[in-house]
């Protein structure tokens, strides 16, 4: 047997460590801030602390996203005892000197300050992302010391599973992936599930062209992600686990991997966890680029090594799923709220939010903004205050034309409905939707039938081929968008489109193709005047619009299939 | 019963007649996986990896080694975007399309980079020197426009400086090929 970790000698020793450091200097070192070249910037910090012989009085850490990528490399001086100082767009040079002048003689380099007293920081409110920019990934002692896996030692000695469930229940916790399905619903159903073995996914599929939230999640805090499948599973009955990842995600992979190694080592994964007789199983599973693979039941055949297409339910997976078993799909960023309710409280994380959509969001913050990145907001926050409090506004003087949610799955919604709050049934009913949380702000030199154009491209790429609304429903809804935005559409294009949106979206099989006409319909619905103008007038001989009929047509290209959507 | 398996195919001088090295680590791979047909993606991951790309040889030597029907395996290689059937290019670039990059302007840079290097998306240039591809988010999003080049991400990326990039590291091959 794995031998025990003790959670409170792991966590004493690293908090005793901790403070042997006069200084603590954390550099973002995730994609976002790598890519703006953060690796040279941890070297200089490094090399810097040793050129100045402060070695054993700084760490520097490698962290996950500290939030504000568009103003990365970012670093965090944390001095014991005093305020800590955030940097930004910091250089090698900068980080030479934030080591010689902030870090040794206490002087801050002004000018490359980052003020953390700013809305964007301070609008938002961390569960999912507490650690994010905080710990090492790397390191199950960092996450330990933060109070990690204590949640599971408490409900392992603790709570029954149904105690479990009700904690859940009464947080009010919902589905993050996008559709809000009540997360302790789902669990129940599992739980009350006939079959053995059970078996519980993670949904990491990330498909959402716009999104890296749940990217963040696994790379930056994977242990957190770990502990609420292990949660989950305890409280559903589930015996193995499965964390579905893109392969476009490599970092998270690797990290996930590492963790669950970790974890199995120090007796919080495989048989008796932390000396119960519980006992889970975990892997995780590489996709290959397919974005139907986000819905479950594509998920699951993927998982299990064919060809990624969805198919009926019923049955529902908590019936008949991987292998025919019971199975449960959560999403990472649902999974990873678990830890923080099961620890404080359900009451507690009642307190955020709405009373129909509880707790937090994480959003990636895109498009036309002054701050993009990662932000973690309570539900039921505005439009405008993430657009323009956390987002900064649109910069050179832009002006807010829409705002995407949702992806490709979801709708834009214009500057009349700023004021309408963030959450589930709100997003809905102005025909967007949650999504994943991929927010994306656009300024008022965007055509939005181009828009909508370039997400049917995205579905039209993407469906799997399965049903005939969806395979040729979105090649023909994108040779019509085709020909409106290419200023050679007509007003029977036009009707055309609206009346495939409908059929689409009422006969696909699955949530991809059901949600594909969305970002049409909903540019249709707030920015129809825009179609308008892109469409040939129809002319009769006296020169001004003919009522009826339309005059005959050459024929359609839009109807001649122009290959699959393969 | 797994070791067992392998022991027999060894003594049958399974593997691969080419007498490829690669062929020995996919092998590796296929063991670590059991043989289980469920890996049959992770599987397709590694051979992508070791050889480039996925050719008809590969495919159906994997389909004997997991006992599944040829069909099977050609029609789960080619649904998944990531696995691709030619070899790529001495280099690549890939233009993130992802909502963020493609609201900055990504598409320009797709079709510069297009005419200029007389290739569509997805293929490579007759001379084998360089991929042109698109991509679904790389999650950089805070940085839009991002092109990757040769796996380098390179950030606010117009058509002109991606141009230039691109041209640079195509410019710098023979040298260090020679060498």
């Amino acid at each position: 047997m794995a031998k025990q970790i003790d959670l409170h000698d792991v966590a004493h020793s690293e908090l005793e460590m901790r403070s042997r450091y006069t200084t603590r200097v954390k550099a973002c070192s995730s994609t976002a801030c790598l890519s703006a070249g953060a690796g040279p910037v941890r070297q200089a910090l490094d090399q810097a602390a040793e050129r100045e012989d402060v070695n054993s009085d700084v760490q520097v850490v490698p962290t996950g996203c500290m939030g504000m990528c568009s103003s990365g490399p970012l670093v965090r001086v944390e001095p014991r005892g005093a305020e800590p100082t955030m940097y930004a767009q910091v250089t090698p040079d900068i980080a030479t000197r934030i080591i010689r002048e902030h870090v040794v003689v206490r002087k801050l380099i002004d000018e490359h300050v980052l003020d953390e007293d700013q809305p964007f920081f301070s609008r938002q409110r961390k569960i999912v992302l507490g650690n994010a920019g905080r710990i090492d990934p790397e390191r199950i002692e960092d996450y330990v010391a933060e109070g990690g896996y204590q949640a599971l030692a408490g409900a392992l000695n603790d709570l029954a599973p149904e105690e479990v469930i009700e904690i859940i229940d009464d947080s009010g916790l919902r589905g993050r992936g996008g559709a809000g399905y009540p997360t302790a619903k789902k669990w129940d159903m599992l739980r009350r599930a006939e079959g053995s073995p059970k078996y519980l996914i993670a949904n990491g599929d990330e498909g959402d062209p716009g999104a890296y939230m749940d990217r963040t999640i696994m790379e930056d805090d994977p242990h957190r992600v770990i502990e609420g499948m292990i949660i989950a599973a305890y409280a559903t009955g589930a015996s193995h686990g499965y964390i579905y990842v893109r392969a476009e995600y490599p970092t998270a992979v690797e990290r996930l991997e590492r963790a669950i190694r970790v974890a199995r080592r120090q007796g919080l994964l495989g048989r008796n966890i932390l000396g119960s007789d519980f006992d889970l199983q975990l892997e995780v599973r590489i996709g290959a680029g397919a974005f139907v693979c986000g819905e479950e039941t594509a998920l699951m055949a993927s998982i299990e090594g064919r060809r990624g297409t969805p198919s009926l339910r019923p049955p529902y997976p908590t019936e008949k799923g991987l292998w025919g078993q019971p199975t449960m799909i959560n999403n990472v960023e649902t999974l990873a709220n678990v830890p923080a309710i099961v620890a404080n409280g359900a009451e507690w994380f009642g307190e955020v939010g709405t009373a129909q959509s509880k707790g937090t969001k994480v959003f990636a913050l895109a498009g036309s903004l002054v701050n993009t990145g990662l932000i973690e907001v309570p539900m039921g926050i505005t439009l405008r205050e993430i657009v323009f409090d956390i987002g900064g506004g649109i910069p050179n003087d832009g002006v807010f034309k829409a705002a995407q949610s949702g992806g490709p799955s979801g709708g834009c919604l214009p500057a009349s409905l700023l004021d309408s709050p963030v959450d589930y049934e709100s997003l809905r009913k102005l025909g967007s939707m949650m999504g994943s949380g991929g927010l994306v702000v656009m300024d008022d030199s965007m055509r939005m039938p181009d828009v909508a154009r370039f997400y049917m491209e995205f579905c039209r790429e993407e469906s799997c081929g399965k049903c005939a609304p969806c395979r040729t429903g979105t090649v023909q809804m994108h040779a019509l968008l085709d020909r409106i935005c290419e200023g050679v559409g007509r007003r029977r294009d036009l009707q055309h489109l609206e009346s495939l949106c409908r059929t689409v979206r009422q006969t696909s099989l699955c949530g991809l193709g059901q949600s594909a006409p969305n970002p049409v319909v909903s540019t249709l619905d707030h920015f129809r005047h825009e179609y308008l103008d892109l469409l040939v007038p129809d002319v009769s001989y006296n020169g001004t619009a003919p009522s009826v009929p339309p005059r005959p047509q050459a024929p359609d290209p839009a109807v001649t299939t122009k290959g699959g959507s393969r | 019963m797994a070791e067992a398996r392998t022991a027999e195919r060894a003594a049958q001088g399974e593997g691969h007649p080419s007498g490829d090295e690669r062929f020995a680590l996919l092998d590796k791979t296929l063991r670590k996986a059991r043989y289980q047909q469920d890996q049959l993606i992770e599987v397709l991951h590694v051979a992508q990896d070791l050889f480039g790309h996925l050719s008809e040889d590969i495919l159906i030597y994997l389909a004997r080694q997991l006992k599944l029907p040829p069909s099977r395996v050609y029609g789960v290689a080619t649904f998944y975007h990531l696995f691709s059937f030619t070899a790529p290019g001495r280099h690549s670039a890939t233009v993130c399309m992802g909502t963020a990059c493609f609201v900055k302007g990504a598409e320009e840079i797709v079709q510069q980079l297009e005419a200029a290097h007389d290739v569509r998306s997805g293929q490579t240039t007759e001379d084998g020197e360089l991929t042109v591809s698109t991509a679904r988010c790389v999650g950089s999003c805070g940085l839009a426009p991002v092109v990757v080049v040769d796996g380098v991400v390179t950030s606010h990326q117009t058509a002109e400086s991606t141009l230039a990039h691109v041209g640079e590291v195509l410019a710098k091959e023979p040298t260090e090929a020679s060498t």
